[in-house]
C-alpha cells in the first residue's frame, strides 16, 4: 500500500548525494495531495505527502494562491483521521499555509474541538494554530478557553496559551489585557517554562504602566526558585526599572542592585551572565558595583566553552571603553585568548587589551598582534587598526612603534575597507601627533607607489599637498608625486598635478622645478590633467618669474569649498544651460543635520581624509522655489536661512500650525503651515495676525492669506517683515490665527454658504540670534582655526550653573548658537569631567565663524565654560559672545 | 526622556531666562529651540521604544540546519529581517562560509556578523545554527542550539547525518515547531522536545531517553518494515 517516497536505485548506499526527495517536483506532489480526499484515509501516506509539501515550502518553493487554497481545503479533510502523528503534521501544515480569513472559518470548528479535547497535546497545538491564524472576531469566541488554558495544569497547554497571548497582544491588546488575573496566577506556576512565558506576557500587558512594572519587579525579586529563562527576564526588567528610576540615586545605594549581585551566584550560567552584563550596563556604575560582575566574567574567560568565553570577552570589551582600569585584572586571561581558535574571541581580546594596556605593555602587545594579524579576516583587522589608532592617541610617545606597525600592515595584502582604515588612522595620527608627521607622510608616499585603489591615492595626494609643504624638506616628496603623473590613471594624474601646484605655491625654492614638471603635464593625454596643469601654471605665474604667491591664489588652492557637495550637486542639476553663468554663491550653504544617522553611529571618529559627511538632500531648495514664486517676496533677494518648523499649537488641537522662519538680508518671512483637523469645517481667508510690539526693529511689509483650508489638506500663509539690512535683529512675536469658518455637511462634503469670522490664539514665536547663523562645517578644524588667525579672537569664561550632565550643557550651547559641530566633538564620552567642542558656521553677511568651547565640571554639577571665538570680523566675534551672554 | 521633553516644549516659552557672564543661569529655562524632532507624528516616535521593550524577551531570529555544502536541509525563520527567499539564502550562504572552516564538533561555537550573534554546532555532514540579535544573551541562544541538537540526536537514536534527517524530515519539522514559537523559546530541554515529537500522546510522559527496551524494539521493528516497504 505505501508507495516509496521516490524511486530509489539499488546501489543508493554508494551514492553520497542520495536524498529521499531527489527529483521532487511541485506539480507531482500537488497531484499526490489528492489522497487527502480519499474516503478511506491512509495516515502514513498522507503524512508522507505533507512532509513533501513542507519540504518544498522549506526549500523556498512558493505555492500560487490557487494551489495554496486547494492544498488547504484538502488538508482540512484530514481532521477526520484519528491518527495522532498525522494530526501533528496537519497542524504544522496549516501554520505554514497561513490561510486567509475566509478559509480560516473552515478549520475553526475542528480546531475548537481539539482545543477542548482530553488529549493535552491536541489542546496545546490547537491553541497555537488557532491563535496564529485567527483574527479579532474569532478571538472573542475562544477567549474563555484560552483563559482556562493559561491556568491548565498541563504545562505544555499553559505555555501554548501564554505564548499565543504574547503574539496576540500585538494585534488585539484590549482582549489579551483582560487575562491579567489568569496570567498572574500562571506566574506562580511550578513549571519552569510556564513561569517564564507568564512573566513575559504579564510584563508586556503592564509595560505602559511604570508603577505596575515597578511593583511586579519588586515583588518577584524577593522570591526565588525560578527557571533560568524567567530569571534572565526578571533581570532585564529590573535593569529597566533601575534605568527609569535613575534620577534618585544620590544616596549611593542603587535599588535592586543586591538582587542583581545575588544573581551572580545563580547556578545557571545564562543567569550569571545576564546579571553580570546588566551590572556593567548600569548608568554611572561605580567600580565597587562593577567588581563582582568582572570577577564572574573573568572566570568565564577561561571556560572550555567558546560561547562563554565570547560572551565574557565581548562584555569586558564594552566595559573597557568606559572603565579600562576595572578590566586590567583580566589582562592575563585576556592575553591567553589571543591564541584562541575562535578568531572572534581573539579579536575581541586583542582590542580589549589595546584599550586597557599601559604604556609599558604596548611593545609586547604589538609583537603578539603582528603574528595574529596574518590569520584573521579583513573585518577583524579593521577593528584592530581602529583600536591601535586610539591607543596611539592615548600614548603619543609610542607613535614610532605603532606607526611602524601600521605601515607594515599597509604593505600587506588587504581589501579596500581595510586599507582605507589604515590610511585614515595614519592621517589622524599625523594630524594629532606633530612628531609623527614626517615618518607618517613618508609611509603614505611609499604606499601610493604601489596602491591599487584610485580613491586612496587621490586622497593621499590631496593630504600630501596640504601637509607636505610645511615639512622641513618638502623636496623629498616631489619624486613620489611626479611618479604618479607617469604611472597612474587619469584621476590620480590630475590629483598629482594639483598637489604639485600646491608645493609650488608654498615653497618658493621649488617653484622653477615645479614649473618644469607642470609644463610636461601639458602634453598629457587626458583633458582634465592638461586643464589643471594649464590653470596652475597661469595662476602661479609660470612664465618663469619666481614671484611671491598671492593670498588669493593660496586661497584658491587651499581654501576649502565651503558649501556642502550635495547642495552643489543639486544646484548644478537645476541649472539650465543659458547665457547666464552658474553662480556658486547661489548654492545654499546650510548643512542639514541628520540626527537619526548620527545616533546610529555614536562615537564615530572623524576620518581624517576627504570632505565633511554629505548631508541628505536639503529642503532649502524647495523653500527657495516656493518663496521666489510669490511675487511679494521675490524682491527680497537670496534666502539666507530657513529654520526648522516650530510648532505653535499643542498636539491634537482643532488647528495645527507650525512656523518656518525664512531669513533674508533685509527681511524675515514667516511661513505658517496650517492644517485643519475638524472634518465638519472649511476655513477660508486664513491669515495670521502678528503683533510685533516686542520686536522693535521689525516692520510688517506684506502678507499672503490662504484662500481656503479644507479638512486635512495642509496649506500655508505668509507674513513678511522688514528689518535693518544685515543686522541680526531679534524679537518676540505673538500670533493670532484669523479665518472665516464654514460648516461642512460630512455626508455630502458641501460647505454652507455663510461663514462666521473666528480667531484662534497661537503660541508666541521668537527670532533669535541662532537664526542668523548657518550650520556650515569645515573638514579640518585645526587648519581652519589657524588660518583664520587670532586677529579677531575673543575669549571669555562663563558659568553655566548646575547641569544634569556635561552632555546636556554641550548640547544646550550648540542649540543656542545654531552652529555645526565639527569632527564629532558634539558627542561627550560618558563620565568625562571636561570636554572640548568645536563649532563652525557662517554669520549673516557671509562671515565665517569658528568657535572653540571648553567645558569643565566645577564641583559636583556646576559647569564652567571657556568660549573662544575667531571670525573674519570683530563685530561678529563680539556678537557670538553677546548671544551666549544673553542666552 | 520623552515626557521630560514634552514638558520642556510646553514650558519653554514661559520659562526663558538668560545666563549672564560669570553668573549662574537657570538650567530649566534654557532650551531655546523646540527639539528638532517635533514634527513626526507622535505614534512614530513611540514605536521604536515599544519595539525596544518587546526586545526585552529573549528572541530567536532563526534556526538553520544546513548540509556540508551549505544547502538547506530544514530551516525556520522567526523574524522579518529576511523577507524574501533570496535574502534567506544569502544569509545562509554567509553564515555557512563564515563558519565552514571552524571546528564546532565538540563544543558549540559562536560568531558575530551583520549585527547578529550566531551559535553553531556541527555533526557528520550537518551544520546546526541558531541566530539572535546582537544584544541577545549568547548563552540563551546556545541553550536553544543545544536543545535542538540533542533532541535531533535522541529522535534519530544517535545516528545523526543528512540522510537520516531527510528520511525523518517530518520529525525534524515537528521538532523545530516544538522548540520556538514565533521567536519565543518554548522549550530547551532535549528530552522534553524529543518526547513531544515522538510520543503519540502526551500522557505516557516518560522521557524519550528512558524508553523501555520493548518500546525501542517496537520502533525499530516499525522502521524496518518501513524501509522494506520502500
Amino acid at each position: 500500500m505505501a508507495q516509496p517516497l521516490v524511486k530509489k536505485d539499488d546501489d543508493r548506499d554508494e551514492e553520497a548525494d542520495y536524498s529521499p526527495f531527489l527529483g521532487i517536483e511541485k506539480g507531482a506532489v500537488l497531484q499526490e495531495a489528492r489522497v487527502f480526499n480519499d474516503p478511506q484515509l491512509d495516515p502514513r501516506r498522507c503524512s508522507q505527502v505533507i512532509t513533501k509539501l513542507l519540504y518544498l515550502l522549506n526549500q523556498g518553493e512558493s505555492f500560487t494562491k490557487v494551489e495554496a487554497t486547494e492544498v488547504f481545503f484538502s488538508v482540512t479533510k484530514l481532521f477526520q483521521s484519528k491518527d495522532i502523528g498525522l494530526r501533528r503534521m496537519v497542524y504544522v501544515m496549516i501554520k505554514e499555509l497561513s490561510p486567509s480569513a475566509d478559509e480560516v472559518i473552515i478549520v475553526t470548528s475542528s480546531l475548537m474541538k481539539d482545543m477542548t479535547s482530553k488529549t493535552d497535546m491536541y489542546r496545546a497545538n490547537a491553541i497555537r494554530v488557532l491563535c496564529r491564524i485567527t483574527d479579532g472576531t474569532l478571538l472573542t469566541q475562544i477567549e474563555r478557553y484560552l483563559k482556562q488554558a493559561i491556568v491548565d495544569k498541563n504545562p505544555v497547554v499553559a505555555s501554548a496559551a501564554l505564548v499565543s497571548g504574547i503574539h496576540l497582544l500585538q494585534t488585539n491588546p484590549e482582549i489579551v489585557k483582560r487575562w491579567s488575573n489568569e496570567v498572574q496566577e500562571a506566574v506562580q506556576s511550578r513549571a519552569a517554562l510556564v513561569q517564564f512565558h507568564a512573566l513575559a506576557l504579564l510584563h508586556q500587558i503592564r509595560q505602559k504602566d511604570r508603577l505596575a512594572v515597578n511593583k511586579l519587579v519588586s515583588s518577584l525579586t524577593r522570591g526565588s526558585a525560578r527557571s533560568p529563562l524567567a530569571q534572565c527576564l526578571l533581570i532585564r526588567y529590573t535593569s529597566q526599572v533601575i534605568r527609569e528610576s535613575a534620577n534618585n540615586t544620590q544616596t549611593g545605594d542603587r535599588p535592586f542592585y543586591d538582587f542583581l549581585e545575588g544573581c551572580l551566584r545563580h547556578k545557571a550560567e545564562m543567569v550569571i551572565f545576564e546579571a553580570a552584563r546588566a551590572i556593567t550596563e548600569l548608568n554611572g556604575v561605580t567600580s565597587r558595583e562593577l567588581t563582582p560582575a568582572i570577577t564572574v566574567l573573568q572566570l568565564f574567560l577561561s571556560s572550555s566553552k567558546p560561547v562563554l568565553r565570547f560572551a565574557a570577552v565581548r562584555t569586558l570589551n564594552k566595559v573597557a571603553m568606559t572603565h579600562p582600569t576595572a578590566v586590567t585584572n583580566c589582562n592575563i586571561d585576556m592575553e591567553s585568548l589571543i591564541s584562541d581558535q575562535n578568531r572572534s574571541i581573539a579579536t575581541l581580546a586583542i582590542t580589549t587589551l589595546l584599550k586597557t594596556g599601559n604604556e609599558s605593555s604596548v611593545d609586547r602587545l604589538m609583537k603578539q598582534i603582528t603574528n595574529f594579524m596574518s590569520d584573521i579576516a579583513d573585518e577583524f583587522k579593521i577593528v584592530v587598526v581602529e583600536a591601535i589608532r586610539s591607543l596611539c592617541l592615548k600614548f603619543p610617545l609610542k607613535h614610532r612603534s605603532l606607526m611602524n606597525f601600521l605601515s607594515n600592515i599597509l604593505r600587506e595584502e588587504g581589501g579596500f575597507e581595510y586599507k582605507k582604515a589604515i590610511v585614515d588612522s595614519i592621517v589622524i595620527l599625523i594630524r594629532d601627533i606633530p612628531e609623527a608627521k614626517e615618518t607618517g607622510l613618508l609611509h603614505l608616499c611609499e604606499f601610493i607607489e604601489d596602491c591599487e585603489f584610485t580613491y586612496l591615492s587621490t586622497q593621499i595626494l590631496h593630504f600630501l599637498g596640504i601637509e607636505g609643504p610645511k615639512t622641513s624638506d618638502p623636496s623629498k616628496y616631489i619624486r613620489y608625486i611626479y611618479n604618479r603623473v607617469h604611472l597612474e590613471n587619469a584621476t590620480v594624474r590630475a590629483g598629482a598635478v594639483s598637489t604639485l601646484a600646491k608645493f609650488g605655491a608654498m615653497v618658493d625654492g621649488l617653484k622653477p622645478r615645479i614649473f618644469v614638471l607642470l609644463r610636461r603635464c601639458l602634453f598629457d593625454t587626458d583633458d582634465e590633467v592638461r586643464d589643471r596643469a594649464t590653470l596652475y601654471l597661469n595662476t602661479l605665474g609660470g612664465d618663469g618669474a619666481v614671484v611671491e604667491t598671492g593670498a588669493d591664489v593660496k586661497e584658491f588652492l587651499f581654501g576649502s569649498l565651503d558649501i556642502p557637495l550635495v547642495n552643489l550637486e543639486n544646484s548644478l542639476k537645476n541649472y539650465e544651460a543659458s547665457e547666464k553663468p552658474f553662480d556658486i554663491n547661489s548654492v545654499p550653504k546650510e548643512v542639514k543635520t541628520q540626527p537619526l544617522t548620527e545616533k546610529k553611529a555614536p562615537g564615530k571618529k572623524p576620518t581624517g581624509l576627504g570632505a565633511p559627511p554629505p548631508g541628505p538632500p536639503t529642503t532649502v531648495d524647495a523653500y527657495e522655489k516656493l518663496l521666489s514664486s510669490i511675487p511679494q517676496f521675490a524682491k527680497f533677494g537670496k534666502l539666507f536661512k530657513s529654520s526648522a518648523p516650530v510648532e505653535l499649537t499643542e498636539a491634537e488641537t482643532e488647528y495645527a500650525v507650525s512656523v518656518v522662519k525664512h531669513i533674508f538680508d533685509g527681511h524675515v518671512v514667516f511661513q505658517y503651515n496650517c492644517t485643519n483637523t475638524v472634518p465638519e469645517q472649511l476655513l477660508e481667508n486664513v491669515t495670521v495676525i502678528v503683533d510685533a510690539s516686542e520686536a522693535e526693529e521689525f516692520a510688517e511689509v506684506a502678507s499672503k492669506p490662504l484662500r481656503s483650508l479644507p479638512y486635512d489638506s495642509p496649506g500655508q500663509t505668509f507674513v513678511a517683515f522688514e528689518k535693518p539690512d544685515g543686522v541680526p535683529a531679534v524679537g518676540k512675536f505673538s500670533n493670532m490665527l484669523r479665518f472665516i469658518v464654514k460648516e461642512v455637511d460630512p455626508s455630502t462634503g458641501e460647505a454652507e454658504e455663510d461663514g462666521v469670522e473666528d480667531e484662534y490664539q497661537l503660541e508666541d514665536l521668537e527670532v533669535v540670534a541662532a537664526d542668523y547663523i548657518l550650520k556650515v562645517g569645515v573638514s579640518n578644524f585645526r587648519n581652519a582655526w589657524e588660518s583664520m588667525g587670532a586677529d579677531f579672537e575673543r575669549v571669555d569664561e562663563y558659568g553655566l550653573g548646575p547641569r544634569d550632565s556635561l552632555a546636556e550643557a554641550v548640547n544646550a550651547v550648540i542649540d543656542l548658537l545654531g552652529m555645526q559641530p565639527c569632527e564629532g566633538t558634539e558627542a561627550v564620552p560618558p563620565n568625562s569631567r571636561s570636554h572640548t567642542c568645536l563649532l563652525s558656521g557662517v554669520y549673516i553677511g557671509n562671515v565665517k565663524v569658528l568657535v572653540r568651547l571648553q567645558f569643565g565640571l566645577d564641583g559636583p554639577k556646576e559647569v564652567a565654560m571657556k568660549l573662544a571665538v575667531r571670525s573674519e570680523d570683530e563685530i561678529v566675534s563680539d556678537a557670538i559672545h553677546e548671544i551666549v551672554a544673553s542666552g | 526622556m520623552f515626557e521630560q521633553w514634552i514638558e520642556n516644549a510646553a514650558n519653554f516659552h514661559k520659562r526663558r531666562s538668560g545666563f549672564q557672564k560669570g553668573s549662574v543661569f537657570n538650567p530649566t529655562g534654557y532650551s531655546q529651540e523646540v527639539p528638532p524632532n517635533r514634527n513626526p507624528i507622535v505614534s512614530e516616535k513611540i514605536l521604536p521604544s515599544e519595539k525596544k521593550k518587546m526586545d526585552l524577551c529573549p528572541l530567536v531570529k532563526n534556526i538553520l540546519l544546513l548540509d556540508s555544502e551549505g544547502k538547506r536541509v530544514a530551516v525556520k525563520y522567526y523574524s522579518d529581517d529576511w523577507p524574501t527567499n533570496s535574502a534567506k539564502e544569502a544569509f545562509e550562504k554567509a553564515v555557512f562560509t563564515k563558519t565552514q572552516k571552524t571546528s564546532a564538533r565538540n563544543e558549540a561555537e559562536i560568531t558575530m556578523f551583520d549585527n547578529y550573534v550566531v551559535v553553531y554546532k556541527f555533526v557528520q555532514d550537518l551544520h546546526f545554527f541558531v541566530t539572535g540579535g546582537e544584544n541577545e544573551n549568547e548563552i540563551i541562544l546556545a541553550s536553544v542550539l543545544q536543545g535542538f541538537f540533542d533532541a535531533v540526536g535522541l529522535i534519530l537514536r544517535g545516528s545523526v547525518d543528512k540522510r537520516e534527517v531527510l528520511e525523518n524530515l517530518d520529525l525534524i519539522f515537528l521538532c523545530l515547531d516544538e522548540i520556538v514559537d514565533g521567536g519565543i523559546v518554548l522549550e530547551t530541554d532535549a528530552d522534553v522536545i524529543a518526547g513531544k515529537v515522538a510520543s503519540h500522546s502526551m500522557d505516557d510522559g516518560a522521557p524519550f531517553s528512558e524508553q523501555t527496551i520493548t518500546q525501542a524494539l517496537a520502533t525499530a521493528r516499525e522502521r524496518l518494515t518501513r524501509s522494506l516497504l520502500t
